[in-house]
């Protein structure tokens, strides 16, 4: 009982220092991904502007390079890592991802077939009225 | 001996309560309020993300009107990209210095961080502008309609960041950096980064591919 009373106080008081004085980042982490950063953008006006890549993968690379350069963003800035307290973020960024990806998805999706069957030819919209 | 039984008794206790929730006791204040924070920033998100999936939708619906090609240029949109990132760039390395004490480079930091949005921002307006008076308005097309509304509250963002900063430099110099205030401000940090990654997409589907 003593050893616990003793114990507990000791670990709380470095578990809150842990917490409140912890660096969120460093000097050199932002720099780096601010490097990153720089390099990416500049990639993307690149691929964008120029005849570097086979045109019809030129919208393919400039995806890539957008989420590469999002995931430089939450690594260096906003610190989303593999630490133990990041796995509530972590999985929140993952359920936050999917509804992107299904909201954006599924309109284009959507979008396109009904643009599709909007542009039946005038002869088989006679025939349908028929 | 009561008062030390008592003590011993809290201490198991919340120690009991603890086990439940992790091996190390509850998350410090921090990490709750960031994940917090966190989670209205990914709603955020999605709600751009619907204004996105609308743009990415009507981009082509110009009804007769110019379309990005004609309208967007480049090497407006590539100085905006590098404001506001340098000043995601400076907001990180402010709240770095205040968490080490040295209030004075927290303030340059952050009046370059304030530049560097405003400056963003006075081109966005200015390039909105330029639109309207060329009649590319967002009452001329689906497309221009889109990208008013897309673009427009990402600016919005941007000035309600920069309000929220101003905000955070007025309550550092009156009160003080203490704890309450520093998880504002990484709240504040936060929310600036993350407009950033909204940009980068910005610039990617609406610019970059626009323009081709």
């Amino acid at each position: 009982m003593e050893e616990h009373a003793g114990q507990v106080p000791a670990s709380t008081a470095e578990a809150s220092g842990v917490g409140e004085g912890k660096p969120s980042g460093s000097f050199a982490m932002y720099t780096a991904g601010l490097a990153f950063a720089l390099l990416l953008t500049g990639a993307s006006f690149v691929v964008s502007q120029t005849d570097l890549l086979w045109a019809p993968g030129v919208p393919a690379g400039l995806a890539v390079l957008a989420i590469a350069q999002m995931g430089v963003h939450l690594v260096f800035f906003l610190h989303i890592g593999t630490g133990p307290d990041n796995t509530n973020n972590v999985l929140a960024l993952a359920f936050g991802v999917l509804v992107v990806a299904l909201i954006v998805s599924g309109s284009l999706w959507i979008m396109a077939h009904l643009n599709a069957n909007m542009m039946l030819p005038a002869s088989a919209i006679m025939e349908m009225q028929r | 001996m009561s008062a030390q039984a008592v003590t011993a008794g809290l201490a198991e206790s919340g120690e009991e309560e603890s086990r439940d929730h992790s091996k190390d006791g509850p998350a410090p204040v921090r990490i709750v309020v960031a994940y917090g924070f966190w989670i209205f920033l990914l709603s955020d998100i999605i709600m751009f993300s619907a204004l996105f999936a609308t743009y990415a939708v009507l981009s082509g619906q110009t009804a007769g009107g110019p379309s990005g090609r004609e309208l967007f240029e480049l090497r407006h949109v590539g100085i905006e990209t590098l404001c506001l990132l340098f000043s995601s760039y400076t907001c990180g390395l402010g709240i770095l210095a205040l968490e080490r004490w040295h209030i004075q480079r927290f303030y340059v930091a952050f009046a370059l961080t304030f530049v560097l949005g405003a400056t963003f921002l006075g081109l966005e307006v200015s390039e909105f502008v330029g639109l309207v008076a060329r009649g590319a308005g967002p009452s001329h097309s689906a497309f221009l309609s889109a990208f008013f509304s897309l673009v427009g509250l990402h600016g919005a963002h941007v000035s309600a960041g920069l309000l929220w900063l101003c905000f955070m430099v007025a309550q550092i110099a009156t009160k003080g950096p203490r704890d309450f205030i520093r998880r504002r401000l990484f709240c504040f940090g936060l929310f600036w980064h993350a407009l950033d990654i909204i940009w980068v997409a910005l610039l990617t589907l609406v610019y970059l591919m626009g323009a081709r």
